[in-house]
Parts: structure tokens; sequence; C-alpha cells
């Protein structure tokens, strides 16, 4: 059995790379933070050099920004291509795979014609593994080139609200909140939720939000238990930040919007007296 | 200074994703277009520099003639000049997009000096490979930096915050570097009227390079299977609040 390398760290996401790692050979692991402070270019470097001392079929890596990144590193160093945020592989000569893209709204069935293919998993979209942990290989002292990129600081999230991406319950809004100020219904609802703010790209576009507020594609992907979507027509990029909420329900004026079909609920109306009529039923219950 | 944006045109997808009969294309027959939202804050970034510090700024695409219109819109933010390598329409790969941009730098560079920033969107709103900003790189033998939400000048480096769980690493890297860059970066302009016109008359120099085959290559495309949600109707109106409240009641989070 041919042997592969696995980049890991502590995240659900590497045990998941590891599932799809096993069916190309015997694993063996190397740790994201093999270089501290992270270096990307001396972690890609190593790859290389494990890769080659291993003679591994493959390299795996979660499909995370950092895992991305390095395998990114890895095959322009290598000139070999790279398949990223795969959710199927199998080997072979070419291997075959199936991955995103769109963030998610659209599957690729493709080929990768490589002597050592380069994969990345596509987060929660393979079971995790539950086996032995990989044997890990040594790293040796990265050369000074490979330093030149590496972690110098680390500044603290500005807001010290609550984070969209680990929220319980989101209420937001999108272009039918129809201004900045419209947000007052959204914030005033939130706040007797406990619940982050979201928002759709029309908001921050125009400029009604902060990005950081954004939910979708180029936005924050969240997991809530209970997502509620006032005035959010539903374009695949929001869609793509919603796939891990438990519960969507859907306040929209048009029955027909794509998020109206897409939610476990719907209420159709007016959000301007849906939601502060729903923060209301709240008040009078407590 | 002199800076570069690398951007792609991509169709705006709204609310459902039509394929071709062959299923190897997104069926764009009524759609418009864009350039990816990543790299639509790489042009205003350029652009805002050049403001700042003076110079030259151009726009890069790889692209079916239609590209154009990314090129006159990213002209429009602010950019100088345009160069479009233009496809027949097929889609390239990563690989092969790297390697035909890293050479049309190379001949820009020679005749008009060196990049000091190159900007890419982290990754490409369609494709997601997540790579040709790191292969450019690499075959230009320049410092990368991906995932970028603040880019600061100082003096001959760049600071770079790159977003991560629990706030942002901090890099600093000399220039000449190229910077992946995400949205939130900045907040592009809404192009003006003298913008979109100055666009129209400023250079687009193109060349048509061959196209290699691709080593990651498309069989189809596929819509993957809804999540099976029900869409309940709690109701219509104000009067579908006491329904709403006993839903969120019922998931446990009221």
């Amino acid at each position: 059995m041919t042997t592969v390398l696995v980049l890991m760290d502590e995240s659900d996401a590497s045990r998941q790379a590891l599932t799809l790692a096993r069916q190309f050979g015997e694993p063996r692991s190397m740790r994201m933070d093999a270089v501290k402070p992270f270096a990307p270019d001396a972690v890609a470097a190593a790859l290389a050099r494990a890769a080659d001392d291993l003679n591994v079929s493959a390299v795996f890596a979660p499909g995370t920004d950092r895992g991305n990144e390095v395998i990114a590193r890895l095959a322009a160093r290598t000139g070999l291509p790279f398949a990223a945020n795969c959710i199927a592989a199998t080997p072979g000569d070419p291997a075959t795979l199936t991955r995103l893209r769109w963030g998610g709204s659209l599957l690729e069935e493709a080929r990768l014609h490589s002597p050592r293919p380069l994969i990345t998993v596509a987060p929660h979209t393979v079971p995790a593994d539950s086996g032995p942990a990989p044997v890990e290989v040594d790293v040796k002292a990265p050369a000074e080139a490979d330093l030149v990129v590496r972690v110098v600081d680390h500044v603290a999230p500005s807001n010290g609200g609550l984070s969209l991406a680990e929220a319980k319950v989101i209420v937001s809004g999108g272009r039918g909140v129809g201004s900045k100020e419209g947000f007052a219904i959204i914030e005033d609802l939130a706040g007797l939720l406990g619940a982050a703010v979201g928002c759709s790209r029309a908001v921050t576009s125009a400029g009604w939000r902060p990005h950081s507020d954004q939910v979708g594609q180029t936005g924050t992907k969240v997991t809530p238990d209970v997502y509620i979507a006032c005035g959010i027509s539903g374009a695949t990029q929001h869609m793509a930040g919603l796939k891990g909420a438990k519960r969507i329900l859907a306040i929209n004026s048009d029955p027909q919007a794509p998020l109206m079909l897409n939610a476990d609920y719907t209420v159709t109306g007016d959000l301007k007296e849906i939601v502060p009529a729903i923060s209301a039923e709240i008040r009078k219950r407590r | 200074m002199r800076v570069l944006a690398c951007i792609k045109r991509v169709p705006i997808t709204g609310g459902r994703i039509l394929l071709t009969a062959d299923a190897r294309a997104i069926n764009t027959q009524h759609l418009g277009f864009t350039m990816s939202p990543h790299e639509e804050c790489g042009v205003e970034e350029a652009a805002r520099m050049i403001e700042a510090y003076r110079g030259d700024s151009v726009v890069l695409t790889l692209g079916p003639p239609e590209a154009v219109e990314q090129l006159r819109d990213a002209m429009a933010l602010g950019i100088d000049r345009a160069i479009h390598l233009q496809t027949d329409g097929q889609e390239w790969d990563a690989e092969g997009t790297a390697s035909a941009l890293t050479d049309a730098i190379r001949t820009e560079e020679g005749a008009s000096g060196r990049f000091d920033i190159i900007f890419f969107g982290n990754e490409s709103a369609d494709s997601g490979g997540f790579q040709v900003g790191a292969r450019v790189a690499h075959a230009l033998g320049r410092p990368l930096v991906t995932g970028l939400k603040k880019v600061t000048l100082e003096g001959s480096a760049v600071r770079c915050e790159q977003e991560v769980e629990g706030g942002r690493d901090v890099y600093v890297v000399p220039l000449p570097a190229v910077l992946t860059v995400k949205e939130g970066l900045n907040l592009p302009r809404y192009p003006s009227v003298p913008g979109r016109m100055r666009a129209r008359t400023r250079p687009v120099a193109v060349s048509t390079p061959a196209r290699p085959a691709p080593r990651l290559e498309l069989v189809r495309l596929a819509v993957p299977a809804g999540q099976g949600r029900r869409a309940e109707s709690l109701g219509a109106g104000a009067g579908a609040a006491p329904a709403v409240v006993e839903m969120l009641q019922k998931a446990g989070v009221l």
C-alpha cells in the first residue's frame, strides 16, 4: 500500500480530510503548526521534502483558509496541479474527484492528471475519521528564505460583540430592510433573542452595515440553531453561507423569493410590520 | 509606485444556477457579469494606493473578449490601463492561467518597470481554486500573503492583516510582494460618471495566449440536491407573530 501525507490541525476539518486520504493510501501526518510562528512557505517546504522522502502518492489537507493556502504554495513550489475543496476523490491515473464551486452552490466532477495529487477536502462534506491518529513526520529547521512570510503579531477582533460564526441565533436583513436606519427593528429583535445581527451582500455593498456582518460566500459561513432572514431574496452568494443553519425562518413580501422556497418556515408580508410584531409578542410573553 | 490588480470575469448567478445542455458551464444567457467580489476590493485598494502615493496602476485579466467590460469597470474605479489576455471562452485551469499571467507580468515589467504590489482575490467566485496568486508569486520569486482584510504600506515593506479564527494575524513583508485579498478589505466606490467616461478612452493591450491542456480537467458540473427544507408557512403579516414565537420556543432559543 502506498503512503499519503496529510496536513492536520486540531479541527474536525482535518479528520474529515483524513477520511478521503485513507482512500489513497496509508496516512502519515504533518502538523499545520509544525513551524511556529506560522510560516506558510516553511510548512509547504517541509511537506515537499516529506512527500519526496516518503515517496507519497498524494498530499491532503483540510479545505480551510490555512489548508488551501499551504497546499497552493506546495503546488506552486512542486509544479503540480491542485484540486481545492473536494468532497470525493478516487485514486487512479487520472484521479477522479468532485469539488465545490461557487462556495458549494455548484459541484464539479473533474479529472486530476498528476503523479502526486494535491487535494484539500471541503469542511463538513465528508464524515470525520475516527481511526488512530497517523504517525507524524519529523520537520527539520526551515530555511531563512521560507521565513520571510511569517506571522509577527496578532490583532484581537475589533468588535467585542457576538461572533456571527458562533452565534446560536442570527437575525439578518437584506435589501428589503431599505436603509441603514431600517436595521433598528432588526437590532431590537436580535437584542431580545440574544442574537447576532447579520446581513446580505447587497447591504454591505450599500454601506448600511460593516462587512463583518455579512453572511455568505464572501462573508461569514454560519451555523446557528435559528436563522431569521428578513427581506433577503436568497441569491446563491447568500445561500452559500447558510448551509450549516439548523432552522431558517424567511420573512419576505415575495413568496417566490429563493430564500422563501429554501427555508424551513416562512412568513409572507412586510418585514417592517412583521419584525416589530414578533418583538412585541416576545415582550408580551415576558 | 506601480500596482497591478488581477481580476476574473464571472456571472452574477442570482437565485438559481442553470447549466448548459452539456453541463460543462453555467447557462449565462440571461445573466449579467461582474468581477469576483474579492478582486473588486483589490482594484479599489490599488486605485487608493496610486491616489495616495502616485504612480501607475494596471488591471490584468485572462478571459473572453467580453471581459473587456470588467477591465473598463476597473478603470472606472481609477485604474490607469488594462492588459487583456483573450481566450475563446473555454475555461482555463489555474496552472495555465497562472502561467499566462506570469508571462504577461514579465513582459509588462520589462517594458515599464517592476510592480511594487500585485493584488489577486483570495479565490475566484466561480472555480474557487485558491492558487493562481500563489503560483504567480512563486514564479516571480516574490513573497505572498493571503486572505487579507487590511494592507498598509510601511516604507519599502507592507503590513498585512489576515483574517483568522479569533482575530487577525499580522505579516510584514518586503516589497515587491503579491497579496491576495478578501471582500471587506475596503468598500469599493461606486464608479462616477466621469470615471466611466474616462475608462472608455483608456488603453487596453490585447494578446491571445495559447491554452495548455488542463491537468485539473473539468468533466461536468452539477447543481447539488436541495437541503430538503419544507418551507412551512407560519402565516402572513403581523398576525404571524405568535406562531413565530412558538416556533422559537420549540427550537429552544427563547
